[in-house]
């Protein structure tokens, strides 16, 4: 018998809306509202501020440990092809994505600070809270993908994910239920080139990620991941699919990680300046605000209002933040939401608290936290 | 002897152990160009190059099941969990084979591997990056599980888990990584796995404890002397499987009272096989019930509540004082 090939029909398509100079290939422009382009663009600044005020934050010791999002705004593009009711399932880099879905900046502030608080999502967002342990959270998209689908729903769960995620067995199981079950998801992998202090090169021998997608007979595609125009074609693509039943898509965006993978981390050990100054010429905002300077949407005279409500929205924000610090946050509430009720051994071990705390109190030997 | 801290002191112990034999190889994410997210393996990327210490893709799983296959090849693996709160991802491969390899294959294959993963409470960070779950490891048979309490027992404990012929879990108190220096001989020392130490002398009370809240448990201790003159014997179990039980029993014979300290939550925590042993062990010298100072039956909160999660100084002693009014 001869060997024969198996005729396999896939390729991988590479997407670019916007060059570096942030000229448009017109054939592919989305054709997006003056309004939602003004409003991408501002949620981006906004998200790169207040990036850039929480590092200050964590620096002066006010909050803790994060992972800063700096060079990943384009993210915001793919929450912006999403309808409300489509669920977003995130990773802990995608503060770019809760922004634009509405999760009070109050919130993440609170919970950077340490406070459990700070997890306590607006009613109706469909936002699951951050999800710390890497590759560990798609399947919940893939659940509630069914459960879209089971329930009749057009709607659909994005899920985030960074490029190491890729190497958890869990991806792959993941993408592999997706795919069996026909489920509405959309697994949006954000390359950042760095797993920490590994390199995309030394994460897999894949040529791309998206390519991951093919085992699965689900169509995967990489996009330019700092072209919000790029991102936001794909995303809308892909929700397209979903919606009309066609399963699931894999989305690879091909970006940088500019910082730090959190505030504990120091990439001057493991990655060279040069190469950040290489992508830095690359940045998703500047790119954009090129793209809407050059279409007469944006100029210094309307710039200038958005610059100062985004710092008036930041500056708003933690003041309610050290509101909610400073008003009584009750240690007991630790226990608040371990189950649905409180067990007889956990009311003891409240009470226990209760007067451990009292005690100190009584004693004066007890801080006032921050 | 130079004094040094406790992420110091494993390191020195890797280095010595892989100067000594080449069968041991390291492994686990960004323990090798970066040497580790605390350090514990920096410079032996450069010192034994990418084939003995590797940077692995992002996968515990896969770095739980790859080492166990290196061990029953004839390799001496020391992986790393960044977080002990990721290691579950590689629970299944140690609970489902690298504990029962032995047994399943009648002694033809072992698994002589280490888990290294730092554990627990007190250093203000995320969540999944505070728990103190070591009971899931110590309940599962055919493994080990040590946790060392200071830098000269992480050296000792750390030469002696790569040399054991089973599977050994190494939780590492990152509390304690850099919290004090101890002087640390040069020269190779071991510590046997399954062995308990007295960590202070006294013949009021028995305190047992390990890892992280030893050092909680000793401040009390020293708090309690100087407050009222109670004079605390501290047990150090370094050991939480194999369990020393002859230590704390004949202590606990000798003072009549006993309370037992762990950050981990109280319900069938350690805490609990201590409590079954002494009351088998000297049921008829305990003079009252014997008592837990522990963490809550809840997930560890984040920071700004952790430090009212932990067993600190305060209810320790609170738990002494109420043993000895009893």
């Amino acid at each position: 018998m001869p060997i024969k090939e198996i005729d396999l029909p896939y390729r991988v398509q590479y997407l670019s809306v916007l060059d570096r100079e942030g000229e448009i290939d017109k054939s592919l422009d989305p054709q997006l509202s003056e309004e939602l382009l003004v409003k991408l663009y501002r949620t981006m600044l906004l998200a790169r501020r207040f990036d850039e005020r929480m590092l200050i934050l964590q620096r002066q010791g006010k909050i803790g440990t994060f992972a800063p999002l700096k060079g990943q705004e384009a993210q915001i593009g793919a929450a912006a092809a999403l309808s409300p009711e489509d669920w977003i399932v995130p990773s802990f880099r995608e503060t770019g994505v809760e922004i634009w879905r509405g999760r009070p900046m109050e919130r993440i502030l609170l919970a950077y600070s340490g406070y459990n608080e700070g997890g306590l999502m607006p009613d109706g967002l469909n936002l699951l809270p951050v999800s710390v342990p890497v590759g560990s959270h798609m399947f919940h998209a893939v659940g509630i993908g069914y459960g879209l689908k089971y329930s009749g729903q057009k709607a659909l769960a994005a899920t985030f994910f960074g490029d190491g995620a890729t190497s958890e067995g869990d991806f792959h199981e993941a993408m592999n239920f997706a795919s069996v079950y026909r489920t509405p998801v959309i697994f949006i992998c954000q390359n950042n080139q760095w797993a920490i202090s590994v390199p995309r090169s030394k994460q897999t021998h894949s040529k791309t990620l998206a390519q991951k997608a093919l085992a699965y007979d689900m169509p995967g595609l990489q996009v330019d991941g700092n072209d919000v125009l790029a991102v936001y074609s794909a995303a809308r693509d892909a929700a397209e699919r979903a919606r009309k039943g066609d399963g699931p898509t894999l989305i690879e965006m091909l970006t940088y990680r500019m910082s730090m993978h959190t505030t504990a981390d120091d990439p001057k050990k493991y990655r060279s300046e040069e190469e950040v100054k290489e992508w830095e010429k690359r940045d998703p905002i500047t790119r954009f605000e090129k793209y809407l300077v050059g279409k007469q949407i944006l100029d210094d005279r309307k710039m200038q209002p958005i610059v100062e409500e985004i710092k008036a929205e930041i500056g708003s924000a933690e003041g309610r933040w050290l509101e909610i610090v400073e008003g009584e946050i009750d240690p007991l509430s630790m226990f608040d939401n371990a189950y649905a009720e409180l067990t007889p051994t956990l009311l003891a071990q409240r009470e226990m608290l209760r007067r451990e705390i009292s005690g100190e109190r009584e004693a004066g030997s007890r801080e006032k936290k921050p | 002897m130079p004094k040094i801290n406790m992420v110091q002191a494993i390191n020195m112990a890797l280095l010595q152990e892989m100067e000594k034999d080449d069968r041991v190889i390291l492994l686990g994410e960004d323990i090798g160009v970066n040497g580790g997210v605390f350090r514990v393996t920096d410079g032996l990327y450069d010192k034994f190059g990418p084939q003995r210490v590797l940077d692995t893709p992002l996968a515990e799983s896969a770095i739980a099941g790859f080492s166990i296959g290196m061990a029953i090849f004839g390799l001496r693996p020391v992986c790393e969990m960044q977080f002990s709160g990721f290691s579950y991802f590689a629970f299944h491969q140690m609970e489902a084979h690298a504990s029962r390899m032995r047994g399943r294959s009648q002694g033809r294959y072992s698994v002589p591997m280490v888990l290294r993963a730092p554990y627990g409470g007190g250093v203000r960070a995320l969540e999944h990056h505070s728990e103190s779950r070591e009971i899931y490891w110590a309940h599962t048979p055919g493994l080990k599980m040590v946790i060392p309490s200071s830098p000269r027992t992480a050296r000792a404990l750390m030469i002696s888990a790569i040399r054991d012929p089973d599977p050994v879990i190494f939780y590492e108190p990152k509390a304690l990584y850099r919290a004090f220096r101890e002087e640390v001989p040069e020269e190779e020392e071991t510590f046997p796995i399954g062995s308990s130490r007295i960590a202070l002398e006294g013949d009021d009370i028995t305190l047992i404890s390990y890892g992280a809240s030893l050092r909680w448990t000793l401040e009390a201790a020293s708090e309690l002397q100087a407050e009222d003159g109670i004079k605390c014997e501290v047990i150090d179990l370094l050991s939480l499987s194999p369990l020393d039980d002859e230590l704390f029993i004949e202590s606990v014979k000798k003072t009549g009272r006993a309370v037992v300290v762990h950050e981990a939550g109280c319900s069938y925590g350690a805490g609990a096989e201590v409590v079954a042993r002494i009351v088998q062990g000297a049921f008829l010298y305990l003079e009252a019930p014997v008592r837990r100072a522990t963490g809550f039956d809840i997930v560890i909160p984040l920071y700004q509540r952790e430090q009212d999660y932990l067993p600190g100084v305060r209810r320790i002693k609170g738990a002494v004082r109420e043993t000895l009014a009893f």
